[in-house]
């Protein structure tokens, strides 16, 4: 059951090209706007390179996780998943590596591209890379928990997420950059990839279940 | 013994209503000890001058603003898990009181700021998550009044209270775990690093404001109670 739902939120996601599409544009667009609205110096493109990059792919994943629970709660396949006999967590997963899979590893996949747009070391790139690697999963697990607490809500989802979610994701967005901009310097950054590891795996253990109970909530009305 | 008795919303009314007036006069005697003790007695910092005086508000609000938090957290998981109204209307009434607490710690530590450091704000780890802590406020009140029905509503906003807490232990320890401009505890059990005689006042203050919130989020709930059971006998009986 958890590749079935693997495999049909992937399908899914997949024919209908912009709603991964978009994000991904959304995401090289809003980069881009930084060089040319700050300086398109060498030293301050490096100081600012994570910390946009990140904020980038945090505002990205906004577009599409109010989606994430909404649109099968409104065309009611949220109901039959909530009575399948296979445990409500496992399933959330499921769904929740398919949002990983088409909305954040896109965005991990141009990063290069775009750190290379910001005059990254190859060195830093790569522990751009990592950051994302070891970070979206988290954004993705704490969004999940957020559209699922307010997949009830039709109106006001676009507006409530990013209040919700944005103050939660602020120790992670620290890190993350923070990783980056020791590795450019040339710290030890082992600590903090340990922390952004701890903080997935902590998540990864919490959030489907979490996620579970949220939606229970949500749908029964 | 039938402990059931002491979460029923009449009991909890006619008890909170005999406390209130005893809490009230002690609240305002140890404000009145702290204020007066703080503001006039205490001698002037040797550094600071009379400048060090805003920790009588700041300290109480910025320790009153995880404490509350805190508190909130214990009863939403009490009414998550054992579905008690007392508990979710208590959550309910305490997150404003928190909020305002949290907005008066950063504006008196700001206030502070200025003089002392030569500046009204700075992103240090202590000041970012006690910003931090406003927003998981405010993200609290935002969720619960998103919702049509206030049951379903106060439960999707407890879960987000639960899950916000991992914050309160980064604000406490942020000032040992990143070595920044805001000091350290210098409140201990033992070994205080601060002078007895602005010590007491300081300890007072901080009662009075935990009493004084309790006072308020006692009475927000007495009302919200009176409200919600308003078809039922006792309440009828209470307020005629």
């Amino acid at each position: 059951m958890f590749y079935r739902i693997l495999i049909y939120n992937l399908k899914l996601t997949l024919r209908q090209r912009s709603d991964w599409l978009n994000p991904l544009l959304f995401f090289i667009i809003v980069v881009s706007l930084f060089p040319l609205a700050i300086s398109t110096e060498k030293a301050v493109l490096i100081a600012i390179a994570p910390g946009v990059i990140w904020i980038a792919a945090v505002l990205a994943s906004l577009l599409s996780l109010p989606q994430l629970f909404q649109a099968d709660f409104i065309d009611g396949s949220l109901d039959q998943l909530l009575l399948q006999p296979e445990p409500l967590t496992y399933l959330v997963a499921a769904k929740l590596l398919a949002h990983w899979l088409t909305h954040q590893l896109p965005l991990i996949l141009v990063a290069p591209l775009v750190g290379l747009l910001f005059q990254l070391s190859n060195h830093s790139i790569g522990i751009l890379i990592i950051s994302l690697l070891l970070g979206t999963p988290t954004l993705s697990l704490l969004g999940g928990i957020i559209a699922a607490l307010i997949v009830s809500l039709r109106g006001q989802v676009s507006l409530l997420l990013p209040l919700l979610l944005l103050p939660l994701l602020i120790p992670l967005l620290l890190f993350a950059t923070n990783v980056v901009l020791a590795a450019e310097q040339g710290f030890p950054i082992n600590g903090q990839l340990a922390l952004l590891a701890a903080l997935m795996l902590l998540a990864m253990a919490f959030a489907p279940w979490v996620i579970a109970i949220a939606l229970r909530i949500g749908v029964e009305v | 013994m039938n402990w059931h008795k002491f979460i029923s919303p009449q009991w909890f009314y006619d008890f909170s209503g005999k406390c209130l007036p005893y809490l009230s006069i002690f609240t305002s005697l140890l404000f009145a000890y702290g204020l007066i003790g703080g503001l006039l007695f205490a001698p002037p910092d040797y550094q600071q001058g009379d400048g060090f005086r805003i920790i009588y508000v700041h300290v109480p609000s910025a320790f009153l603003s995880m404490l509350t938090y805190m508190a909130m957290a214990v009863c939403a998981l009490i009414s998550l898990i054992w579905r008690i109204k007392l508990a979710d209307i208590m959550v309910r009434s305490a997150a404003p009181i928190g909020a305002w607490m949290t907005a008066l710690a950063l504006i008196t530590g700001s206030l502070w700021g200025k003089p002392m450091w030569g500046t009204f704000w700075i992103w240090d780890a202590r000041l970012t998550s006690e910003l931090i802590l406003l927003f998981l406020y405010l993200g609290y009140l935002a969720l619960y009044n998103a919702f049509q029905n206030s049951a379903q509503g106060a439960r999707a906003a407890n879960i987000l209270l639960l899950v916000g807490i991992v914050n309160i232990p980064i604000i406490h320890y942020s000032v040992y775990w990143w070595n920044t401009l805001h000091q350290g505890t210098t409140i201990k059990l033992t070994n205080s690093s601060i002078a007895p005689s602005m010590l007491h006042p300081l300890l007072a203050m901080i009662a009075a404001f935990m009493l004084y919130s309790l006072i308020v989020v006692v009475l927000r709930a007495r009302n919200q109670l009176l409200w919600q059971e308003s078809r039922a006998k006792w309440v009828k009986h209470a307020i005629s």
